[in-house]
């Protein structure tokens, strides 16, 4: 795996432009799979932010927040707050989104960092479950509770006005000086800031910092006795983590600007971790590849229905296509949770490191068999002491 | 007082189902050494035994309604009805307690299928694996629930005879006024009952004191030739027989719908959590404690003072027991604690 190899920076920066050439070509190579529509691409770039800043801390640490959804929705909310208030521009939005869920991560971390384990879980649950709560019944002035904070016309929007630009008859949508923050202009937008977050997070993984973080997840104590105090490190992990929670969340609400409490509910914090696991914790490019996979089987699953499948399927008889469909029926549509909670047991049981080790697997599996130089046994010891 | 002697009563039975989950999800825990994020999927299932033992009892069979003379109309009557008459009506009448008969040999297949097929491959795993892959397993279960039974929550009524309230405040001088409804108080005798049963069968019984010899030191109680594996196993299918009576009980209070373990899983973790990992008796006293000051949180004049606080005072309470006691209020030293 990469991250004990030795990295010049000159590789990291094929890397990115490699990932970015990816990235920004999404809408032509997306197409044959039915997945290059703005949306959906969206939801690709923003879940992958929220998953590389979650990986910062559960990859990196191993501390394994249960509550990281809460900073998600603070996100969600300030944006919307920046847009009704200040500006339909997408930069104070975020600056706030972000700024503030950190402030909120720093709260809850000074907190929940005391304890480690399975404690540290069930205290940043206790916390989202606790802003959650709140933001369905006292914070409703606030929160807009059930109904979700949404946009008016009526909305004061100092900064706008104050430019002179006037809200028409239609709702304003979020824009970057004039570019709209929905459509393919969003995902660009979106693209470009999930790049920008990449590469911070490539550098947090390659520095000195990034190596005491994994020191911690290896062994706290001993990292203790070489005279590390070890919480400023967890500290600044897990603001930034929150800080990346809440950038992904005021993107949500640029793309749709609209938030509701549900966003913070522990089932988001779960989906977090589901996508985290299944592309492969502590990996550079697993999170990325676990936010795609989810939305994308969420987006094409949850599509099909009853009559898509007996369609799919009328080439057998009659009796035994509706049967076929209603097996199958199971786990598309409503179903695809059942999919879902199925592929993440067996990538827990069988798979640990989620897609990235199978990747890895696979490759060994096939240079092996290709040649056995002694090319390929330099490459094949990273991989297996990362294992 | 009539409404705090009332909201005592009312956390009382909330709590008696905290501290059902709790206790099977510390004995797990003691036990095996698992934490199970399933539990709460389980309570659910329990739930689901009393809404199938409704379905099957109710099949019903179209007849010609004769009241109505005008057209021909038809009900639906249940074939036990035609059956054994008025036997037959009771019979569905009293379909949540027949449930309880039901849910014993489910649950304990259930239990112990989930234990021999998946969780026993990971007692060595780290408690982050036990915590994914049970949770994977709680997605699962809930989204099968939901797939036979609709997203609906799907109410149970209490038999006819204990529908009504009793008017506990003469027992108690408070006055008539007083009432509380009886499937309430029969829960919470229900769940005194049952706590008192897992305590005695630790206690009293040989079997019970292997299992709790195993938890205090495994190895030995191995090297005495003792299978205590599979006296673990049948620890874990009672915990889920507990939890599963609980869901059953549980459904004439709360109409069951496929996350309501999920809800409950959240608490009873926390409950867990105060009450000290692997602490039996500490689970149950942080149910009821909890369940407590959750009711009193609720009343309007504590809500005056503090909005909100009943929407959190249990993660509070939690936030406030880990940091200054992180073993909980009864756990023993050196367990889960860091």
């Amino acid at each position: 795996m990469t991250n004990t190899k030795i990295v010049s920076p000159k590789q990291d920066i094929l890397y990115m432009v490699i990932l970015s050439a990816v990235v920004l070509t999404m809408p032509i190579w997306l197409q044959p799979f039915g997945a290059a529509y703005p949306d959906l691409m969206q939801k690709f770039m923003i879940f992958g932010i929220f998953a590389i800043g979650y990986n910062i801390l559960f990859g990196l640490t191993g501390y394994l927040s249960f509550g990281h959804a809460a900073f998600l929705g603070v996100g969600s909310y300030t944006a919307v707050w920046s847009f009704k208030l200040l500006s339909m521009n997408v930069i104070p939005a975020l600056i706030f989104g972000t700024v503030l869920s950190g402030l909120f991560a720093l709260a809850i971390g000074f907190v929940s960092l005391r304890r480690s384990g399975i404690y540290f879980s069930i205290l940043t649950l206790a916390f989202a479950q606790m802003s959650y709560n709140l933001a369905y019944s006292v914070l409703t002035p606030i929160t807009n509770g059930e109904t979700g904070l949404q946009l008016t016309q009526g909305d004061a929007r100092i900064l706008d006005r104050a430019a002179g630009i006037q809200a028409d008859a239609s709702l304003p949508t979020p824009n970057l000086f004039g570019i709209e923050g929905i459509g393919y202009s969003g995902f660009y937008i979106c693209a470009a800031l999930m790049l920008i977050s990449f590469f911070i997070y490539l550098r947090i993984f390659r520095s000195p910092f990034g190596l005491k973080l994994r020191a911690i997840k290896s062994n706290q104590s001993r990292m203790g006795y070489t005279g590390y105090n070890t919480r400023p490190y967890l500290m600044t992990a897990f603001v930034i983590s929150g800080m990346y929670a809440g950038l992904a969340g005021s993107l949500l609400a640029v793309t749709d600007p609209l938030a509701g409490a549900e966003r913070m509910q522990w089932t988001a914090s779960g989906e977090i971790v589901l996508i985290t696991i299944l592309g492969g914790v502590g990996t550079l490019i697993g999170p990325l590849l676990g936010a795609g996979i989810i939305k994308y089987f969420e987006n094409i699953l949850s599509a099909f229905n009853d009559t898509v499948l007996v369609n799919a399927f009328s080439f057998l008889p009659d009796w035994l296509a509706n049967g076929v469909a209603s097996v199958l029926g199971l786990f598309v549509g409503d179903g695809w949770h059942l999919t879902l909670g199925l592929v993440f047991m067996l990538i827990v049981i069988f798979l640990p490191g989620g897609i990235m080790e199978g990747i890895n697997r696979l490759w060994r599996l096939v240079s092996n068999r290709s040649s056995s130089s002694a090319e390929d046994k330099e490459k094949e010891q990273p991989s297996t002491k990362e294992a | 007082m009539d409404a705090i002697f009332l909201q005592i009563l009312n956390g009382l039975d909330k709590g008696g189902a905290y501290a059902l989950i709790a206790l099977g999800l510390t004995l797990v825990f003691g036990t095996l050494g698992v934490v199970n994020f399933a539990h709460g999927a389980i309570f659910m299932m329990g739930a689901f035994c009393a809404v199938t033992l409704e379905k099957i009892l109710t099949l019903s069979v179209r007849v010609k309604d004769e009241s109505v003379t005008f057209f021909d109309a038809y009900k639906e009557t249940p074939y036990l009805e035609v059956w054994f008459g008025d036997t037959g009506s009771a019979i569905i009448n009293w379909s949540v307690p027949l449930s309880i008969l039901l849910a014993i040999p489910v649950m304990l297949l259930i239990g112990i299928v989930m234990e021999r097929s998946l969780i026993r491959y990971f007692y060595k795993r780290p408690h982050a694996d036990q915590i994914l892959v049970t949770f994977g397993l709680a997605i699962v279960m809930q989204e099968l629930i939901k797939a036979f039974f609709g997203a609906n929550p799907i109410p149970q009524g209490a038999p006819d005879i204990v529908a009504g309230s009793a008017a506990i405040g003469a027992v108690f001088g408070l006055g008539e006024s007083v009432v509380y409804p009886w499937w309430r108080l029969i829960y919470l005798a229900f769940s005194l009952m049952t706590i008192g049963l897992v305590f005695s069968f630790l206690h009293f019984t040989t079997y019970g004191m292997v299992v709790r010899a195993g938890m205090a030191d495994r190895e030995t109680v191995e090297l005495l030739g003792i299978n205590i594996e599979r006296r673990f196993t049948i620890v874990f299918g009672m915990a889920a027989v507990v939890a599963g009576l609980a869901g059953v009980m549980y459904t004439p209070v709360l109409p069951p719908d496929y996350h309501l373990g999920m809800d409950f899983l959240v608490l009873s973790f926390v409950v867990v959590v105060v009450g000290g990992m692997g602490s039996l008796p500490g689970a149950v006293l942080a149910g009821f404690l909890l369940g407590i000051l959750q009711s009193f949180s609720s009343m309007t004049e504590v809500k005056d003072i503090f909005p909100g606080i009943d929407q959190v005072i249990i993660y509070l309470v939690a936030v406030v027991i880990l940091l200054t006691r992180p073993r909980g209020l009864m756990g023993r030293r050196g367990v889960m604690e860091s």
